[in-house]
This record gives C-alpha cells, sequence and structure tokens, in this order.
C-alpha cells in the first residue's frame, strides 16, 4: 500500500502525469461540476458535510476514503439517485454546466441521461447481453434497429467486452462471470453517452487483468467524458485519476492532483491514509 | 470430566437423532404422498363413474356435438361443445378484464401507493377474496346485470358478459395480491439501474419489474384462471344458463360447472344422464390439470431465461 514511493512516482510519471505539463492543460478545461457547501443527511445521519468541490472537464476525479465516509453517496448525488431512498435531505448546490442540478425545473430523467453511473454491486438486467445495453436507447425512443445494433457494438468494445462475448449477445447476461458483468454494466452505461461518468468501485470484484482492462478504458474514456471514480485501491487512484478527493466520516479532507495527493498531501491524515498507515 | 459426562448424559436426547431425522423426513413425505394420493382418487373416481356412460354415448359424439339434451323424449344429446365453448367465453371475458386491471392494481400498489395507502389497501384486497360466491353471483343478479342491460339495450343482463365480469372480481384479489409480492420482490438493483440511465418510473415498472416478476405474474393469473373455470355458483347465478351454443358474450351462457351443478340435483341414480355428469366433471379436471401443467411449463421456461 505503500504509493509514495520512487517506483510508484515513476510509474505515475510514465503515464504522462507531470505537474506542470498537467496544471497547464487543465487550465485550458473548463469547470464541469461545482459542489458547494453540500450537506447530506440520511434521516439524522449527517453522511456529507460541507463539502466544496471543482471538478473539470475530462478529468478523472477519483474518492478515496475509508469504508463508510460517503463516497458511494457523494456519487449518487450527482445523478440524484439518492431521491429513491426515503428520509434523506440536502442543503447547499450542485451544479453541472452551471445549473443546479437541484433546481425545481430541472428534469430528473434527463439529468441521468447525462449523467451515467455503475454502480459498487453490477447489477445487469434479467436480459440478454444485447438487450442490455440496449436498454438505454430503448428507453429515450430510438427504435432504428441498425443504429441500436451499431451502438450496442460499439460500446461493448468500449467497454472491452466485444470479442470475449460477441458471439452469445442473445444469452442471458447473468450466464457472464462477475467481471464481465461489471463490463457490462459499463457499457449500458456507454451506451447512451452521457457526459459525466459516475463509477463506484468498478473494479473491485475482478482479476488484475480486468481491472487493467477497466483502467485502460477509463483512460480512452475521459476524452469523451468526465469521470468520477469511488475506489479502495490505491495503487488504482493512482494510475487512473487526475485528481484525488480523500474523503473521511463525511467531510472531504484533502483534494488535489493526484501525485499531490499520494506524493506530498498537505495534510498528514491524508499521508497516513494513502500509505496505509491508517487505522 | 465427571461433570461434563453428567450433562451430556442429562442432555441426551430421549430419541436417537437418527431415527428423529427419519421420522421427520416420513412424516414430510407422508404429507406429500396424501396429496398426491387424493389427486390420483379423486381422479379414479370420476374415471370409473364416467366410464358407464359411454356404454350408451359415442365418445366422438359427446366430445362434439353440438347439442346437450339429456332428457328429450325423442332423442337423448349429449354433446359438451356448447359448455365448452360456454366456459371458455367465460373464462377470456374475465381475464381480458382481470389481468390488466390486477397487474396494474398491483403495479400501483407496489411503486406508486404511498406506504399508508398499501398498508389499507392491500389487506383489503385480500379480504375481497373472501366474499362468499354466492353473494357475488346475487350482485351479478341485482347490479351487473341491470346496468349491463342498460348498456346493451338487451332484455335482462344475465349473460356470458355478467359471468365475465363477476369472474374478473373474484379472480381479481388472487392476481393483485400475487403480482404484488412478485413486483416486490425484483430486486431494488435492477429498478435503480433503470432509473439511473435515465428511465421514468413508468419505463422502469414496465420495462424492467413486470418482466423480472413475470413468472410471479403468470402464476398470479393461472390462479386466478383456475378459479374461473373451476367456479359454479356465480356463473349459475348470473349467466342465464340456457343450455343451447351461446351466439355471443351478451346472450345466455352455461358452463360446464353451472350444468353439473343444475343436473345433478335433479338427476336419477345411475342412469347415462348420471354417468356423463360425471364425465363432465372429468373433463374439467382434465382442463383445470392442463391449466396448471401449462402454467408450470411457462413458469420453468422464465425462471431459465431469468437466471
Ligand atoms: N440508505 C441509507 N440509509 C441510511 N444510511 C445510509 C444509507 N446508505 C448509506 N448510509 C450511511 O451513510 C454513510 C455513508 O455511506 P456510503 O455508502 O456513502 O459509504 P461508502 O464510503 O461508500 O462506504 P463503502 O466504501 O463501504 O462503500 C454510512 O454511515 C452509511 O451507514
Ligand atoms: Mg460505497
Amino acid at each position: 500500500m505503500t504509493i509514495a514511493t520512487e517506483k510508484n512516482k515513476v510509474q505515475l510519471k510514465s503515464i504522462g502525469f507531470s505537474d506542470r505539463a498537467y496544471g497547464r492543460s487543465v487550465e485550458e478545461n473548463k469547470i464541469k461540476i461545482v459542489v458547494e457547501d453540500f450537506n447530506f443527511f440520511y434521516g439524522k445521519t449527517h453522511a456529507l458535510k460541507n463539502i466544496n468541490m471543482k471538478i473539470r472537464s475530462n478529468a478523472v476525479v477519483g474518492i478515496i476514503g475509508p469504508s463508510g465516509c460517503g463516497k458511494s453517496t457523494f456519487l449518487r448525488c450527482f445523478n440524484r439517485m439518492n431521491d429513491t431512498i426515503n428520509n434523506i435531505r440536502y442543503q447547499g448546490d450542485i451544479s453541472v454546466d452551471g445549473n443546479n442540478i437541484f433546481d425545481k425545473d430541472l428534469d430528473v430523467v434527463d439529468l441521468r441521461r447525462n449523467v451515467g453511473m455503475v454502480f459498487q454491486k453490477s447489477n445487469p438486467f434479467p436480459k440478454s447481453i444485447f438487450e442490455n445495453v440496449a436498454y438505454g436507447l430503448k428507453i429515450n425512443g430510438i427504435n432504428d434497429k441498425d443504429f441500436i445494433q451499431e451502438r450496442v457494438e460499439k460500446s461493448l468494445k468500449d467497454a472491452a467486452l466485444w470479442s470475449e462475448i460477441k458471439d452469445r449477445l442473445n444469452e442471458s447476461a447473468f450466464s457472464l462471470s462477475g467481471g464481465q458483468q461489471q463490463r457490462l454494466c459499463i457499457a449500458r452505461a456507454l451506451a447512451v453517452e452521457p457526459e459525466i461518468l459516475l463509477l463506484d468501485e468498478p473494479a473491485s470484484a475482478l482479476d488484475p487483468i480486468a481491472t487493467g482492462k477497466i483502467e485502460e478504458l477509463i483512460h480512452e474514456l475521459k476524452k469523451k467524458y468526465t469521470i468520477v471514480i469511488v475506489t479502495h485501491n490505491m495503487q488504482q487512484a493512482a494510475r487512473v485519476s487526475d485528481y484525488t478527493a480523500f474523503f473521511m466520516l463525511g467531510e472531504l479532507v484533502e483534494y488535489d492532483f493526484t501525485n499531490k495527493i499520494f506524493t506530498n498531501p498537505l495534510k498528514k491524515i491524508t499521508e497516513d491514509y494513502v500509505t496505509g498507515r491508517f487505522g | 470430566m465427571t461433570v461434563v459426562a453428567a450433562q451430556y448424559n442429562r442432555r441426551r436426547p430421549w430419541i436417537n437423532p437418527k431415527i428423529k431425522e427419519k421420522l421427520i423426513h416420513g412424516f414430510f413425505f407422508a404429507n406429500g404422498m396424501i396429496s398426491v394420493l387424493a389427486l390420483l382418487g379423486i381422479f379414479a373416481l370420476l374415471t370409473m363413474t364416467s366410464i358407464p356412460a359411454f356404454r350408451e354415448i359415442n365418445i366422438g359424439s359427446f366430445l362434439t356435438g353440438f347439442e346437450w339434451n339429456p332428457t328429450s323424449y325423442v332423442k337423448e344429446q349429449y354433446g359438451i361443445v356448447p359448455m365448452l365453448v360456454s366456459t371458455l367465453m367465460v373464462t377470456v371475458g374475465a381475464l381480458l378484464i382481470a389481468i390488466p386491471l390486477g397487474i396494474g392494481t398491483a403495479a400501483y400498489l407496489s411503486d406508486v401507493a404511498s406506504p399508508k395507502v398499501r398498508e389499507i389497501a392491500k389487506p383489503i384486497v385480500e379480504i375481497l377474496a373472501g366474499i362468499p360466491s354466492v353473494v357475488i353471483g346475487f350482485l351479478g343478479i341485482v347490479l351487473v346485470g341491470p346496468i349491463l342491460s342498460k348498456i346493451f339495450h338487451t332484455h335482462n343482463g344475465l349473460n356470458a358478459i355478467n359471468g365475465s365480469v363477476l369472474l374478473a372480481v373474484m379472480a381479481l384479489p388472487t392476481i393483485i395480491s400475487i403480482s404484488e409480492d412478485a413486483l416486490k420482490n425484483v430486486p431494488s438493483s435492477y429498478e435503480q439501474a433503470s432509473l439511473a440511465l435515465g428511465a421514468s418510473k413508468w419505463q422502469t415498472i414496465a420495462r424492467v419489474k413486470i418482466p423480472a416478476a413475470l413468472s410471479g405474474i403468470i402464476a398470479a393469473c393461472m390462479l386466478g384462471m383456475g378459479r374461473a373455470v373451476g367456479e359454479t355458483m356465480t356463473v349459475l347465478m348470473a349467466t342465464g344458463c340456457a343450455p343451447a351454443m351461446p351466439k355471443s358474450m351478451l346472450g345466455p351462457v352455461r358452463t360446464l360447472t353451472s350444468s353439473i351443478a343444475i343436473e345433478l340435483g335433479e338427476v336419477a341414480y345411475n342412469t347415462t344422464h348420471y354417468y356423463a355428469l360425471f364425465a363432465l366433471g372429468l373433463v374439467l379436471f382434465l382442463i383445470t390439470f392442463f391449466i396448471n401443467m401449462i402454467s408450470d411449463i411457462i413458469l420453468h421456461k422464465y425462471e431459465k431465461v431469468n437466471r
């Protein structure tokens, strides 16, 4: 778990992360998401405390922190999936492209179309592989068979799954392995081409090879999407994310360039956590 | 050591666990066997009592005859087609009403209604199932009949539609209750996935929840159908019961069940007519048996797709 070693620094550099070069390219990007003084409650549980955060377009933001610190809760705020839970309450604002997502006039369905999500536990529909990926298109009123076919193929290719399953598109999604199911869920989210992609531990159930594929995929995807990814795996956060946010007990402790967080964090507690000395 | 041994002795079961296991196993096996035996017994009884009827009735004309007139002075006729058609009409009519309404209500209760509404509505629906069929038949005569005759300008409302409406009312509680359970049991992760892709609540219900709950919903409809096919008192009271070939949903019909109920009270013991009524019972038994079997097959098919 010791990330801040020379070896890892080299690794970080080798995938194109250098503070200065990166800093410059980021300056040119516009800000996609702004979180302002955000608080979230499950009944009386104060799950997120006064969060302030800006996320740039086409950045990958990694969210790390101990279990139960509110990572999933935070992620579910961006597409308002928390709305489906009873007894929740929030204060403060989150805006995407300058539009407050809690605005009364905002259509949640539109928001969710724009903000795709892959859940912590893979959850394919009890339908065929093809139907799983085509679902998002069909509910959006797309009926053109050729178009759907094309888009399904492309999404499965983007999710690094196509070559493994191209001959069994009509089989049940449950016939896939756990890792394949997770990639199917990613393909399903990609099919509707959202602008923002929320990934909740997309690699938690995967072997190193599948994990590698997903990480490669994330690098590919950030050309088109803004990505927020929750992960328990420090190496993974270091490898895939441009920025890293460290949460603890519902608070955003530190948020910075990933290699800053992993090599030279401002706070002692962050360093303890990322180096595995924590708890 | 001795203390432990003493405790062990005291706690020693009064019966050898292996034997106990066998007894429990035997008990449940016996229970299962009793229901199988009862089913076989009924089937055997119906068959035995039906066979004498075919000494005088040709089986072909029994199954394909268009006239049922066992008390004719000229020539006794034993054709069951009119009753089969009547049963079919009333049952299909009932299902056409009950299935959409039942699934709609179930979806409403499981996904739309507030918890409070659900807590009140579900028991009420289940109580509906307990209303005696005579009472429903009575409602058919005094309430549904007059309404139907007004709508369709017929001189009375005792017809196939009336029977369908009443049977739908009787099948609804079963369909609603079991479908609602099936929808409730759909993992919420499916719903979450659908909503996260930008599906509306209605799309999620129609395209994810109902298909995922389909095996339960089909089972519910089949149970409702079994009830409709076998129901006697209500159709006896509400459908007019003319023993002729039915002409339309607005005409009187006479189902297998009501024919047995009407005629068994008046028929002379051990006559051909008497045996023929048992043959009707056998036909009814076979129909319900096959409905259940087909529903079982459908259920298994969907289970395979869903796993
Ligand atoms: N539906 C809910 N109702 C009530 N409390 C909840 C609910 N979901 C989460 N919580 C609570 O909110 C806090 C944050 O949970 P969350 O799932 O966001 O943690 P997490 O950081 O994603 O944890 P993990 O790494 O284990 O997934 C926890 O204390 C949790 O118990
Ligand atoms: Mg989580």
